[in-house]
């Protein structure tokens, strides 16, 4: 290659370029351009025709004070001007403009594509390929509009150049990124395929690219390339190091295009065919081998073209989670490189063990380097690769090592980087909750957290240590007792007040007994604190101080003489006063029966998935929480029953924008104690944002809709919409879920969950798939849910949905209409069979009656059509009213089997209706008639 | 792979490829935020990291930093070799490249990445076909007029 002579010697360019090199300041700079910008701005606008030499020149120096980070607002005419030049290098100018400031004037995009065009058609391969890098570079839908349907002929035509086919291979992927919908599915798709098999390497190399992305989208359509990527791949790694040539990268034989069809190979399961199976464990066995052998040279290139492939195929391996054996030598091989003295391999371990660990093929294999990772996370200089370490050792947790690995974070967490910290105090709080066998344990846990780290627990951890703390009174006396003895600390965090604070007014008097924490000890103790301490804090001190007069009347005076205080009862914060005033009358009107009755014990709380775990996956992405979760769970179904969420209604869910207690509001319009405790404890825990959202508006009238017919849209708002397609069988059904991306962003973490309380669970089983986490804009993804009815049940699931949306995070959730009616099997019988039946029924458990006003015109097709939809047979000349309607059905469920009758008595002068269910089971007669009557 | 950035030690940035469509204001506080994460690492510490969504593989050649953006499933390895094969390109073709080169050839450093990488995929690894390419290019061009700068001052020649 001759020494540089390169460039066109444009050397105005060049003067320019130094002259804004020699610049001092920044002043100076913006000077100089000014002054060029001024310059071209005449040329361009003077009288004189401007040479194609010239015009190239500045549009050069105008690319060149853009890259400088300048705006530029002109020029783009006669870049454009550029494209249709014969000389070459002014066309790759103009070219090189075009890509780098594209703007969508509509105007210009016209010119631009007709230049394309003409450049397409010019038969020319390098005037083709600057055309087709122009495109890909864009990408622009309006470029889309023109050439998506050319380009795949370009691609697919046996006189095309090798280069141009690479360049519209990756063009053509660019424009399917940016614009699915336009580029069209043909008989193009098998000859591309077809590629894989090309002499030309870089044929093959551009096209798996293209290839790869197609066949995410249409797996079905590009399946054969399974069979081919593999003898493919079998014959580069089989190869010795110099047949490929140019193509051997540092002794390695073609590595990008290995990794590519090792990633190709990731959007299918493991091949069907025996033969192809065998041939890609062999390939597979082969890269692993080959990690074995003494490294060919001493470059790092070498090495890291090489361990590029064999992390592609352990990727693959883990993605097929199929062979043990693979698995447990991927994970040895990891293994070695967690000791390795290169950082960066260091740091691929422990990323690509954290998805073995979640294999219930290796997770036993992974856990045996809990030492080195242990290791790793003292002795890293990195904290990158330290990170890596905490995400392993929290994805290798279970019961077995838990109390290990909790101890091992927390001592990290005392000299972790100020980054990682809140992460780890969730991962900590996370696994001494899932893993606690010993609450005791769980309890001291927490406390050590906001010894340590206090300042990084958030709100989530110390609500989700009290929920715990209520819920199990095998732990409240330890509780008590340990913060009592954490409060003695003379510096101690504000969050440690605040569980002290609230677990002593709680159970404090579970300790009292000790003379060494006397009542008047734990108040004096607590309220040493109180000046300290912020107002919300303070607010549920004096909550607390409330509760120690109701618990202790011994101290009931001087708890009133600090609640009497200036301080208090003239506090400038209109919260600290208004409790301050309202407690100080509480405590002197009411009775002792009333305040006990008030300032009862806080019920348990109902079981929902963790706040803690929500957050964790806020800041992680729900995807890498949720997978290694979901798996764990699996695996450790017994462990602590698995936190399991109850589904999100606005009861369980109050604005977190409520106060504390609930004083300054009305008070919830359900019966219950006076405003303070009950308000209390929904409000102080309510705070945080809840995992799964509260169910979005018309999510009631959605689902009521879906009773009496399976299919239609469930939810739509302006990003996504939710459709249903359903079948159902006897005590079997599928609903198809089909989620549209309405916008053109991707949206990113797409997560959607179902949820399914306890009880419901029990009675109703549901099966279904993680989809792509990727959904891409006008794209609709599907999610099968495959359903069994176990028994009768009442509730519905909540279909919880999270994902990304440029930079916000979306969450919605909706009722899932499952529904008892579903697994209706229509009766037809004769008046006498049904009204026999219906005597037998008559005890008053099996009948349920609801008369209610017509919500819908009352119309006698539309209630036979709706009594059918239901699921029930419709039985003429039954009932001796012809005006009446009378249905009869059973109800499958896998255990049992219900008859169900049911009668509706329409009253059209009132605009009323009387619906009557009996059925053999009080539940079902209850929950069908429930469901019926929103129906008219 | 999302983008690509050449910044000086300085931070100064030499060269800027978007494989996705952002706005100039979205790709000038990426580049702002990511010059001062990678400039502020450590040189013994590991190339890749983690940033939103993305991972980031970095390599400091001389005075040049070379800095990928790639997706969670992309490798990492491999995007680390594809900047070296790029920088063994810029060499070969300038002859010892440096930090000049790319200042004052940046259209260049523009072509020859267009051939080795297309829509942010790798196009054509070898080393051959892409110099290849670029040569014809450059037989079309018009008679060359010599270069303006002279290299010495340079001081700082490629590290690899």
């Amino acid at each position: 290659m001759p020494a540089v002579s390169k460039g066109d010697g444009m050397r105005g360019l060049a003067v320019f370029i130094s002259d804004i090199r020699n610049c001092k300041s920044k002043e100076a700079e913006i000077k100089r351009i000014n002054k060029e910008l001024a310059n071209i701005r005449s040329k361009f606008k003077g009288d004189k025709a401007l040479d194609g030499y010239s015009k190239k020149k500045y549009v050069c120096k105008l690319l060149f004070i853009f890259l400088l980070g300048h705006d530029i607002d002109f020029g783009h005419m006669e870049a454009v001007n550029l494209l249709s030049s014969n000389r070459y290098t002014e066309k790759q100018i103009g070219y090189l403009f075009i890509s780098v400031l594209v703007n969508s004037n509509s105007e210009l995009i016209r010119l631009i594509n007709n230049a394309i065009k003409n450049d397409l058609a010019s038969r020319n391969p390098t005037f083709m390929g600057l055309a087709l890098h122009c495109i890909a570079n864009v990408g622009s839908r309006e470029m889309a509009e023109a050439f998506a349907g050319e380009i795949p002929k370009i691609l697919v035509a046996g006189d095309t150049m090798d280069s141009v086919k690479q360049s519209a291979a990756l063009c053509l992927l660019r424009l399917y990124r940016t614009s699915p919908d336009l580029v069209p599915m043909g008989d193009w798709t098998s000859r591309v395929v077809h590629l894989l098999n090309d002499q030309h390497l870089g044929v093959v190399t551009a096209a798996t690219s293209l290839i790869t992305t197609l066949a995410q989208k249409n797996p079905e359509e590009f399946k054969t390339s399974v069979s081919l990527a593999v003898s493919r791949l079998s014959r580069i790694v089989t190869s010795a190091s110099t047949d490929l040539q140019d193509y051997t990268y540092y002794f390695v034989p073609a590595p990008w295009l290995s990794v590519k069809l090792l990633r190709l190979l990731q959007c299918y399961p493991p091949p069907e065919d025996p033969a192809v199976r065998g041939r890609l464990t062999e390939c597979l066995e082969t890269i692993l081998n080959k990690a074995q052998e003494p490294p060919k040279s001493k470059k790092v290139q070498h090495s890291n073209a090489k361990n590029a492939v064999l992390f592609e195929a352990i990727s693959l391996i883990i993605h097929h989670d199929s062979e043990p054996n693979l698995l447990v030598r991927a994970c040895n091989q990891l293994g070695q490189f967690l000791q390795h003295r290169e950082t960066n391999l260091r740091y691929l371990a422990l990323e690509s063990m954290c998805t073995l660990a979640s294999s219930e093929f290796s997770h036993e294999a992974v856990k045996t380097h809990i030492e080195t990772v242990i290791n790793a996370l003292k002795t890293e200089r990195d904290v990158s690769v330290r990170q890596r370490a905490v995400d392993l050792l929290y994805a290798m947790c279970d019961r077995s090592n838990a109390q290990q690995i909790v101890a091992e974070m927390l001592s990290y967490l005392e000299t972790a980087d100020y980054s990682i910290r809140e992460e780890i105090v969730l991962k900590v709080a996370i696994l001494a909750e899932k893993y606690a066998v010993d609450y005791t344990w769980y309890v001291d846990t927490i406390l050590n957290l906001i010894r340590i780290a206090g300042d990084y627990v958030s709100e989530e951890v110390w609500y989700r240590v009290i929920q715990i703390v209520i819920n199990r009174d095998d732990v409240q006396g330890y509780a008590a007792k340990t913060v009592f003895e954490a409060l003695q600390a003379p510096a101690c965090h504000e969050n440690l007040v605040k569980v002290g604070g609230y677990i002593l007014g709680e159970f404090g008097n579970l300790i009292a007994g000790d003379p060494r924490s006397s009542p008047l000890i734990q108040f004096n103790l607590l309220h040493s604190k109180f000046h300290l301490c912020s107002v919300p804090t303070r607010a549920l001190l004096l909550s607390t101080y409330i509760k120690f007069v109701n618990l202790f009347p011994e101290v009931k005076t001087t708890i009133q003489d600090v609640l009497r205080s200036d301080s208090q009862l003239k506090n400038a914060d209109v919260e600290l006063q208004q409790r301050a005033v309202e407690y100080l009358r509480l405590s002197t009107v009411a009775s002792t029966d009333i305040l006990a009755t008030v300032l009862e014990e806080m019920p348990p709380f109902p079981e929902r998935e963790s706040s803690i775990l929500a957050k964790l996956k806020k800041k992680k992405g729900p995807n890498t929480v949720t997978d290694l979760e979901d798996a764990k769970r699996e695996r450790s179904a017994d462990v602590n029953g698995g936190p399991e969420p109850a589904p999100a209604s606005a009861a369980s869910t109050p604005s977190p924008s409520a106060d504390l207690l609930g004083l300054g509001a009305t008070p919830p319009a359900p019966v219950g104690p006076p405003p303070s405790s009950g308000g209390l404890l929904v409000d102080v825990f309510s705070d945080s944002p809840s995992a799964v959202a509260p169910l979005a508006p018309g999510s009631e009238d959605n689902f009521a809709r879906f009773v009496c017919k399976n299919n239609g849209v469930l939810f739509e708002n302006q990003l996504l919409q939710i459709g249903l397609k359903s079948e159902f069988r006897q005590n079997l059904g599928r609903m198809f879920i089909f989620y549209g991306n309405k916008t053109s962003t991707q949206f990113l973490n797409f997560t959607p969950t179902l949820i399914c309380s306890d009880d419901l669970q029990t009675n109703l089983s549901l099966q279904t798939k993680p989809v792509d986490p990727t959904v891409d804009g006008g794209a609709q993804v599907q999610q099968v849910v495959n359903i069994e009815c176990v028994s009768d049940f009442t509730e519905a699931p909540v279909l919880n949905i999270q994902f990304r949306y440029g930079g916000t995070f979306q969450n919605v959730s909706v009722k899932l209409p499952i529904t008892l009616n579903k697994f209706f099997q229509p009766t037809e019988m004769a008046s006498q069979d049904f009204f026999q039946r219906w005597k037998q029924l008559s005890s008053p458990q099996q009948e349920v009656q609801n008369i209610f006003k017509a919500k819908h015109p009352m119309d006698t097709e539309i209630t036979k059509a709706k009594i059918i939809g239901f699921g029930s047979a419709l039985l003429e000349d039954v009932d001796p009213n012809p005006a009446n309607f009378v249905g009869a059905g059973i109800i499958h469920t896998k255990t049992t089997q219900i008859g169900c009758l049911l009668r509706l008595e329409p009253n059209l002068q009132a605009q009323m209706y009387r619906l009557t269910l009996r059925t053999s089971k009080e539940t079902v007669s209850q929950r069908l008639c429930e469901l019926l009557s929103e129906q008219f | 792979m999302q983008f690509m950035l050449l910044f000086s030690r300085q931070g100064k940035l030499r060269l800027q490829k978007w494989y996705v469509p952002l706005s100039d204001k979205e790709k000038k506080k990426i580049t702002r935020e990511l010059v001062q994460t990678v400039l502020a690492r450590k040189p013994k510490m590991c190339s890749f990291l983690e940033w939103r969504d993305l991972k980031i593989v970095y390599k400091r050649y001389a005075s040049l930093y070379f800095c990928c953006a790639i997706e969670d499933q992309d490798n990492e390895l491999i995007t680390l070799e594809i900047i070296h094969r790029y920088v063994e390109l810029l060499d070969k073709y300038f002859g010892s490249v440096c930090e000049l080169d790319i200042i004052f050839n940046f259209e260049k450093a523009y072509f020859i990445l267009d051939e080795f990488l297309l829509g942010g995929e790798v196009q054509e690894t070898s080393k051959k076909n892409v110099l290849k390419a670029i040569e014809q290019a450059d037989l079309l061009q018009e008679k060359t007029e010599n270069m303006y700068h002279s290299k010495s001052f340079m001081g700082c020649k490629k590290a690899y």
